[in-house]
């Protein structure tokens, strides 16, 4: 099962392979890992995308936890809430397909960030279905550079944690 | 007044009671082993080799329950630390490393003896920092006896680049507040009454004890607990002497090479508390068939500890020695006699197995067994005295044949199974108890990885005693090449060039014995406890002994192998020698 993992750690140098050392040094993957400052500068928000049964999720919690640096551990699994992540796609259409990409960039509510005679890149935001679903559409229109920032998540206000 | 970084540094030292420091000095820590030079109230131990100067600090912290101080050079001489300090790390031991460092400016330059070790202990220690600003130094100092103390114990590592110790500023002493870091110690107070629940109403209980009861200090709340609901008790490596090995409800140390009646209890029981113990692959063996027919409540500091190999019924995250004396209160409450009653045949069931499979092994008159070393020491020393080991059948034999009473008298490498381990932490834990008799027992292979020590014990004057049960080999690989090789020992044969240990002792200054007959085991110790100096025996063993009961890699505990098999493939032996 894929979770979501969001972790507030002090910022504080190291502290980023501290987390991805406990991911290599215990054979957990991660998918995708975003980090950044919190409102606060002495504190980071990372979220860790990760996937593993009940009881690998249980000891990754468990483990960043018990990290001296770690403030505060949520899987997200267990509250509502929303996820976004952001792609940066170079495409190089065929001439006669320059009008299809605008359209479906606008139809994803994508904005086109550059644009040159041969090239647009369009910046989208949204969750993992959208975003798969528009760089699938993409593909054909060909593709040359792609980027994404990993997911960032955060709770619905007012929401409780889901009992498992 | 300001003070130098290395004088702030001592004098953080001297806050936290720091005695002794193991160390070695080096380019960049100058600074520090110049304040030390009229040091009057914190003495530095020179070991002969960075990786002694941490096990040394592990043993006397494993002795007498304080922080352990290492103290070592950049580079060369911090990236020998690093086997002490995984050791520490693997058995949750509290030391405190100061590496020197290359001044800031050069860090990451490939200076010279420049050493990133930082990174490299990071998953070995608990935790580690390095001192950018000479003005946090007091306040790193105080933090890392902190974490390295409380909660889950463990080694922290602090990395000092030389401009810091020789920068100056003024001292303080500031309270420390880690808001990320708060240990439960407090269990949670109905899982506890859940749990005494279970146990009032088990009809086959057992306590499994692990390290978690030493670093707790538990010892009297566990003998309270086993002793009133009348639960026998089976200990881990790391939990030998949380529980009397001599007491009758005390079943010896479980698991591959635990005792039969342990294994069989674990196997058999209904209830099986887990008190600090982490259910090591040592211990459970085929983990889907170990205690199928038990509940388990698993009492730990560290929520990973629990749930991370077992499944577990009742879960209580706290500190041992807290949750027991809210369960004994909670127990006292009901009705002890109903359990002595209720107890009887599970009692009665395992004496019958202690009566079928005593710990045993064959004596002989001409050849001497290792185990026969271990028992005599035992019977000479009653008891009294802390007994270091080594790596593989001697730590095996020390730990079936020696009964620890108390805790902290046991100092043995569990986790990583560090050879060269035994000998240095002896030399701590005889600081930490100078009128104690310690003993290390060892291995003719692993001796040999840190007897640079041996200058060490001389010179301070230490009377360790050093038990060699040398067989020729490295006897634990070759035991495994027996059984599971087809007797191909590739490259585990010392014979030959095992050293004259006699020599080597008197060649450091320390005094050598040998016994080579089974009659000469008996004088040998006794006038080894007898010389206040540092004492090396050579027991000349007989290599073929194994130890026994086996689980082997793999198999369900109670899957064990016995002396018997062998018997019947003594021909075969023989034709190898
Ligand atoms: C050659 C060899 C053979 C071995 N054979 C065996 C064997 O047959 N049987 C065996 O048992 N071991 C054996 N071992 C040792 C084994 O590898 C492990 O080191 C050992 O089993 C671990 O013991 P433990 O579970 O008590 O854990 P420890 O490593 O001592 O861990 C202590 C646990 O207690 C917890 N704890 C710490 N402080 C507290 C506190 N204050 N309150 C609550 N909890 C606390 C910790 O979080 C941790 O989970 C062998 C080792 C070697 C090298
Ligand atoms: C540093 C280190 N290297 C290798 C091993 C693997 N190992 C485990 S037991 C053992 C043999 C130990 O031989 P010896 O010290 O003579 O003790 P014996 O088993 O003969 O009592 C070896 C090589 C280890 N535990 N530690």
């Amino acid at each position: 099962m894929r979770h979501t993992i969001s972790v507030l750690v002090e910022n504080k140098f190291g502290v980023l392979s501290r987390i991805s050392g406990l991911f290599s040094g215990r054979g957990y993957n991660i998918e995708s890992l975003s980090v950044g400052e919190t409102i606060d500068p002495q504190v980071s928000i990372m979220t860790i995308v990760t996937t593993g049964d009940d009881l690998v999720i249980e000891q990754i919690t468990k483990q960043l936890n018990k990290l001296i640096d770690v403030i505060k551990v949520t899987d997200m699994k267990e509250l509502d809430h929303v996820e976004r992540e952001m792609v940066l796609l170079k495409v190089v259409p065929k001439p006669d397909d320059r009008t299809e990409v605008l359209n479906l960039a606008e139809i994803f509510r994508g904005r086109i960030v550059d644009s040159s005679p041969k090239t647009y890149t369009i910046e989208i935001t949204g969750d993992e279905k959208k975003i798969e679903a528009f760089v699938e559409l993409m593909k054909p229109m060909g593709i040359k550079e792609f980027v994404r920032t990993g997911k960032v998540a955060i709770a619905r206000e007012g929401t409780k944690k889901k009992q498992i | 007044m300001k003070l130098s970084g290395a004088e702030i540094l001592i004098e953080s030292l001297k806050r936290e009671g720091v005695k002794y420091i193991f160390g070695y000095p080096g380019g960049v820590v100058l600074n520090i082993f110049d304040s030390l030079y009229d040091e009057k109230d914190i003495k530095l131990i020179l070991t002969r080799h960075e990786q002694g100067a941490i096990h040394a600090a592990d043993g006397y912290a494993r002795a007498s329950g304080k922080v352990g101080i290492g103290l070592v050079t950049s580079g060369p001489g911090a990236t020998n630390t690093v086997t002490g300090i995984a050791t520490a790390s693997m058995d949750s031991i509290p030391i405190v490393v100061f590496s020197g460092q290359v001044p800031t400016m050069l860090i990451g330059n490939d200076a010279f003896q420049e050493a990133d070790i930082v990174g490299i202990t990071r998953p070995c220690t608990k935790y580690n920092f390095l001192v950018k600003d000479v003005k946090d130094l007091s306040r790193i100092v105080r933090e890392a006896f902190y974490i390295a103390s409380s909660g889950r114990p463990g080694p922290v590592l602090i990395d000092l680049p030389k401009d810091v110790t020789a920068g100056r500023a003024d001292f303080v002493w500031p309270e420390i507040d880690i808001r990320s870091y708060k240990p439960t110690y407090e269990g949670n107070k109905w899982m506890i009454a859940q749990a005494a629940h279970l146990i009032a109403k088990a009809k086959k209980p057992l306590i499994v004890a692990g390290g978690g009861v030493i670093s707790s200090g538990a010892a009297k709340e566990l003998r309270e607990l086993a002793e009133h609901a009348n639960v026998p008790v089976t200990m881990t490596l790391m939990g030998l002497g949380g529980f009397p090995g001599s007491h009758k409800l005390s079943l010896g140390m479980l698991g591959m090479h635990g005792t039969y009646y342990a294994n069989k209890a674990v196997q058999d029981s209904d209830l099986l508390f887990a008190i600090g113990m982490r259910f090591d692959d040592r211990v459970t063996g085929k983990v889907d068939a170990f205690a199928p027919h038990a509940k388990i409540i698993h009492l730990d500091i560290d929520p990973t500890s629990i749930k991370k190999n077992v499944r577990v019924d009742v879960p209580i995250v706290g500190d041992v020695k807290k949750v027991l004396t809210v369960m004994n209160k909670v127990l006292k409450e009901e009705v002890k006699e109903q359990w002595d009653e209720v107890r009887r045949a599970w009692l009665r069931q395992i004496d019958a197995w202690k009566a079928e499979r005593p710990m045993t092994y064959t004596y002989s008159d001409e050849i001497i067994k290792p185990q026969f070393v271990v028992e005599k020491i035992y019977e000479l020393t009653k008891g009294d005295a802390i007994i270091a080991t080594e790596v593989g059948q001697n730590q095996m034999w020390a730990a079936q044949f020696f009964k620890y009473d108390k805790p902290r008298r046991w100092l043995s490498s569990g986790g990583l199974g560090t050879m060269g381990y035994g000998f240095p932490a002896a030399i701590g834990a005889q600081f930490a108890h100078p009128d104690k008799l310690v003993i290390d027992i060892a291995g003719d292979g692993s001796i040999q990885m840190n007897i640079q020590e041996l200058a060490t014990a001389v010179i301070n004057k230490l009377p360790v005693k050093v038990a060699i049960l040398n067989n020729r080999y490295l006897g634990m690989v070759r035991q495994w090449q027996e059984l599971f090789f087809n007797e191909r020992y590739s490259h585990t044969k010392l014979d030959d060039t095992v050293p004259d240990f006699v020599k080597i002792a008197e060649a450091y200054g320390a005094v050598g014995l040998r016994a080579t007959k089974p009659a000469e085991v008996e004088p040998v110790l006794r006038e080894a406890f007898k010389i206040k100096r540092t004492v090396f025996m050579d027991f000349v063993v007989d290599w073929k002994e194994k130890v026994y009961p086996m689980v082997p890699a793999g198999a369900a505990i109670d899957q064990m192998l016995f002396e018997e098999i062998e018997k019947k493939t003594e021909k075969k032996l023989r034709a190898v020698k």
